[in-house]
């Protein structure tokens, strides 16, 4: 009778625990919100909490004139851009690593096993000076190479996690069937990994997009500046407009809870992609 | 006979040959070229860097001449520079105070946000909400929420809130933590939350046939079956500790003082700063060892077999 009712009554105290962690969570955004709404020289005198009392898009307005286009398109360019190829080149290795059973395919996969561990902070040094000796340093592709490489291993691995579980005898039909690698490659592990190829995409664009460090070192104007890098020199520009500031931020958000909005389930796998096995 | 055999023997050999274009490439699978381009990439962009970091270690560069080879001299240096004493000492503490507050605090959302009652799921959607921020708009954000005149102090009118939290140094690297673990936990919880829903009910009906109570459910079956997500998710916080770099950057700069110049920030500084880059690279060479140490020490507790799916996500 006990345990009954002990199952069936609501855990009080983890419900309180959870909205003290939502306060937690929302407060800051909340703050940042309300903020990107309130004219500056309100922002001195008002409360910062409260609702503003002249809400106004002065800050949006003003952030929009200050080439926030320009860091939005190229954040854009360096997210579709990388994140194409590494799917591209991935899918490719996966495909490899989980078909070709000869020795070197085991190798490449230890390889990239390897690259996975390696800290892309400790390697930014040498990485400047590569960029710099290829004479990319401040361009796009300062930002688009880098990113691809680092972001090959994990993706290469979950690909043929996923890929292994193909059964093999699809590829032996398809073969006797006498399909080329490109056509292996394009009708059956292309379509076969969507799933896995979504969650791999999701997970790349949201770290290329968020990325920070490489554009930090790898570029000086705004001609290349993306966006994490803008909401930083906005801090140093607009240092008595924190609205504008906030309101940079908020944008800057737009497309990822656009992205959360629609697609949270793959999203969500994409983040903890591989850990939920 | 002879003749007989002999052909019998040619022809087992003659049919591969004449299959050959057909049979090889399914007994071999996919030529090794289409991991070139992969190879390639990652060669170039991330293990010439990885060696480079270590050859760069002992040459004097400024970042813009070239560099001029100085043996062993930046290792001296940087080795016995007290910035760099104070630096790992801060890494350290930093490292294991984060893993003290977030494992915990992930471990009970991720059991809560396992809970199949509505309100858990609706909570848990927006329990993601810091994971679509950059590291810049987390640590600009909270810049701006802890400003001492205008943030949550003037808010709540509370004395006390009215700190300057991040410029001074006997709190700078507390709030540090703090908004560490606004930003992390959330991806934590949702380790674990999957976690907790690959634990089989069967057990925790065996555990209430057994007069089980909650308390005695999550210390005898939830905790104990969490155990490779419990290594997973800790492996990721301690190598994740060299990655805070951007966002202390961000909000504090390295400071108040030093106060919360960790080891990555303390090389970015070096190099980009002081334009030392010889001397950052010898930091840069101790980050990859530590990286790489850790995660392969923390991968043989659970086991080599659990290895690729442990590492994932690194």
């Amino acid at each position: 009778m006990n345990i009954r009712t002990g199952i069936k009554r609501p855990n009080v105290l983890a419900g309180l625990g959870g909205f003290a962690w939502l306060g937690v969570i929302v407060l800051p955004i909340y703050f940042i919100l309300l903020t990107s709404l309130r004219p500056r020289t309100d922002y001195f005198t008002e409360n910062p909490l409260s609702i503003p009392s002249r809400p106004t898009l002065d800050a949006y307005q003003q952030v929009l004139e200050n080439n926030f286009l320009l860091y939005f398109g190229n954040s854009v360019i360096v997210t579709v851009a990388s994140v194409f190829v590494i799917l591209l080149v991935s899918l490719m290795a996966a495909y490899v690593v989980v078909r070709n059973r000869s020795k070197p395919a085991r190798r490449i996969f230890q390889f990239f096993l390897l690259g996975i561990a390696i800290p892309i902070q400790a390697t930014i040094i040498p990485v400047y000076y590569l960029i710099v000796q290829l004479g990319l340093y401040d361009t796009l592709w300062a930002l688009i190479l880098p990113s691809i490489a680092f972001s090959i291993p994990l993706s290469v691995m979950i690909l043929s996690n996923f890929l292994r579980d193909v059964p093999g005898e699809l590829f032996e039909s398809m073969t006797i069937d006498g399909a080329g690698q490109a056509k292996m490659l394009w009708s059956l592990v292309l379509p076969m990994s969507r799933p896995a190829i979504v969650t791999v995409g999701i997970y790349d664009a949201l770290q290329v997009w968020n990325g920070f460090l490489f554009p930090l070192v790898l570029t000086q104007s705004a001609h290349a500046r993306v966006i994490p890098l803008s909401l930083w020199s906005y801090q140093g520009e607009f240092t008595m407009n924190i609205p504008a500031v906030l309101a940079a931020v908020v944008i800057s958000v737009i497309p990822l809870l656009t992205a959360y909005i629609i697609g949270r389930r793959q999203l969500v796998s994409g983040l903890t992609a591989g850990f939920g096995k | 006979m002879p003749t007989k055999l002999s052909t019998g023997r040619r022809g087992v050999e003659r049919l591969p040959a004449a299959m050959g274009a057909d049979r090889r490439p399914a007994r071999r699978g996919p030529s090794l070229w289409l991991a070139a381009p992969a190879l390639a990439l990652f060669g170039v962009f991330a293990i010439v860097p990885l060696l480079g970091v270590l050859a760069l270690s002992f040459t004097d560069w400024d970042g813009l001449g070239s560099p001029a080879w100085a043996g062993l001299s930046n290792w001296a240096r940087i080795l016995a520079d007290p910035l760099t004493h104070e630096a790992f000492v801060l890494t350290v503490k930093v490292t294991v105070f984060s893993w003290l507050t977030q494992a915990p605090l992930s471990l009970l959302l991720g059991v809560f946000m396992a809970g199949r009652q509505r309100y858990r799921a609706v909570l848990s959607v927006l329990f993601f909400l810091p994971l679509l921020f950059s590291a810049a708009a987390v640590g600009i954000a909270f810049k701006s929420l802890l400003d001492p005149n205008f943030g949550i102090g003037a808010a709540f009118g509370v004395g006390w809130l009215s700190q300057d939290w991040l410029g001074n140094p006997r709190l700078a690297l507390w709030v540090v933590l703090f908004v560490i673990a606004w930003c992390f936990v959330p991806f934590h919880s949702l380790l674990y939350q999957a976690g907790v829903r690959q634990i089989p009910a069967s057990l925790y009906e065996a555990a209430r046939l057994d007069r089980a109570n909650g308390v005695q459910q999550f210390f005898l079956i939830t905790l104990p079956q969490l155990k490779y997500t419990i290594i997973t998710s800790s492996t990721l916080m301690v190598v994740g500790s060299l990655t805070y770099f951007d966002l202390i950057f961000v909000l504090t700069g390295g400071g108040p003082g030093n106060g919360t110049r960790i080891l990555p920030l303390h090389m970015y500084l070096l190099g980009f700063r002081s334009y030392d880059m010889g001397g950052a690279s010898v930091v840069g060479v101790f980050l990859v060892v530590v990286g790489l140490t850790v995660s392969l020490a923390l991968n043989r507790l659970s086991g080599a077999h659990k290895m690729e799916s442990q590492m994932e996500g690194l």
